[in-house]
């Protein structure tokens, strides 16, 4: 009503750091944070060679893919609550009233969940992957894939957790929506860490992983903002 | 910035429920409006509608402005409107100062206008506590604040009495008195009267 004229693109920016901020706060609080996510993606890495038998040659084989593997499943973990506490909570609609269209909201609660969650165990995906018989040299090539993946994992991980918004048992629905959308940077992130240990050409891989991320960064706030107002009205 | 809200011929349905049928209201500036019926009646849907949440079987919801031209709606609800529903948004392993900051940014407000609020409704004591910890009514004053730091013409309030004492009513109702004042419009879902004066906007299929 007396709002000053041309204040519009201001608070805009004021509220997208606003929303910014409060993201990340939920996230690293949301069902145990990094931490937990880290710490169960240690556990199925641990797993794996007591599945596969204590043959150090075998399992350094398949070291790179497995780490991939977990990495996707630890990055399903807290996408449950991404929208769900804010639909239960009313504070979607609200969000829907603010200078942002609700493309753009999706978009910052996922780049948060990226920061808080992705990152951390991006960070821990060279560990793991070294742990498990992957050569050391591979470190930066293991970084740079969970990293990028990761930020594929949290967008299209994100479409689900706005499609299963008021079913029960969502988390589990979560997991069977999104997995099979998971293969491609899976395919191709731990096929860049191979390829690169096998002293094979393994810029295409990372090429396609970071494609399919930014592509899925890009998409993916359209389908979750369509996905979010159904569940709304 | 919207001046007039207005409803044509509005029909609402939640699944296979008709709501009401072919509701025509007018809502100007400096008005306000009691929406009374029974529970279930639409009261809470056609809040949702009016704030663009809930989409009509039929009919339009339109804004306007001092001129009388057409506001587009998106812009009309992202700027122009308030909705303060049973759901506060607020959440609860976070503090009040916390939440309240957030809402009071992306709703337009800044630390100045947030200021003023939390002097208004007394909320400086809170404002260190997880809002997990405060009341009802302690809840409510908190998203009070949003109407008064985020300043903007429609307020459509869902039974915003119900958890206030009666001090905060009678504040609450002095809020709402200089509101209208300054040229703002109210539409609230209410069993009770309102402490203001009110048209009567009656929903449900009788």
């Amino acid at each position: 009503m007396n709002a000053p004229a041309g204040s519009s693109t201001g608070s805009g920016f004021a509220a997208l750091a606003a929303l910014l901020r409060r993201e990340f706060a939920l996230a690293w609080g949301r069902g145990g944070g990094p931490l937990l996510a880290c710490a169960f993606y240690v556990g199925l890495a641990t797993l794996l060679p007591l599945a596969e038998g204590p043959t150090p040659q075998k399992l350094a084989a398949i070291a790179p893919g497995a780490a991939f593997a977990a990495l996707a499943l630890s990055s399903l973990l807290s996408l449950e609550r991404l929208f769900e506490r804010d639909y239960d909570d009313g504070a979607l609609d609200l969000l829907t009233l603010g200078p942002l269209p609700l493309e753009a909201v999706t978009a910052v609660k996922c780049l948060a969940q990226w920061l808080a969650n992705g990152v951390p165990l991006a960070l821990a995906a060279p560990i793991v992957s070294i742990a498990l018989g992957a050569e050391p040299r591979l470190w930066l090539i293991s970084l740079v894939a969970a990293l990028g993946g990761g930020l594929g994992f949290t967008f299209v991980g994100g479409i689900g957790a706005a499609l299963v918004l008021g079913a029960r048992r969502g988390g589990l629905l979560i997991a069977v929506v999104v997995l099979p959308l998971f293969a491609p940077p899976v395919i191709f992130g731990a096929g860049a860490v191979e390829a690169l240990g096998a002293g094979l050409e393994w810029k295409p891989a990372l090429a396609f992983l970071l494609a399919y991320s930014l592509g899925a960064a890009g998409l993916a706030p359209v389908a979750m903002a369509a996905a979010c107002r159904n569940a709304l009205s | 910035m919207i001046w007039r809200l207005t409803l044509e011929n509005l029909t609402l349905a939640r699944g296979e429920r008709q709501l009401f049928e072919a509701l025509s209201f007018s809502l100007g500036s400096g008005e306000a409006a009691a929406l009374t019926g029974a529970n279930g009646a639409g009261k809470t849907s056609l809040l949702r509608a009016i704030a663009g949440l809930l989409r009509p079987e039929a009919g339009r919801i339109r804004f306007q402005d001092a001129v009388g031209a057409e506001t587009e709606s998106d812009i009309a609800r992202a700027q122009g409107l308030h909705l303060l529903g049973h759901q506060d948004g607020l959440k609860s392993t976070r503090t009040a100062g916390e939440e309240l900051n957030f809402w009071i940014r992306w709703l337009g407000g800044d630390a100045r206008s947030l200021a003023q609020a939390v002097d208004t409704l007394q909320l400086d004591p809170l404002l260190a506590l997880e809002v997990r910890k405060l009341s009802a009514g302690q809840r409510r004053r908190l998203a009070l604040a949003r109407l008064i730091a985020a300043p903007r013409p429609l307020w459509l309030l869902d039974e915003p009495m119900a958890p206030l004492d009666t001090g905060r009513r009678a504040l609450f109702g002095a809020l709402m008195r200089a509101h209208l004042d300054h040229g703002g419009m109210i539409l609230a879902a209410v069993h009770d009267p309102l402490p203001i004066p009110v048209r009567e906007l009656k929903v449900g299929i009788i």
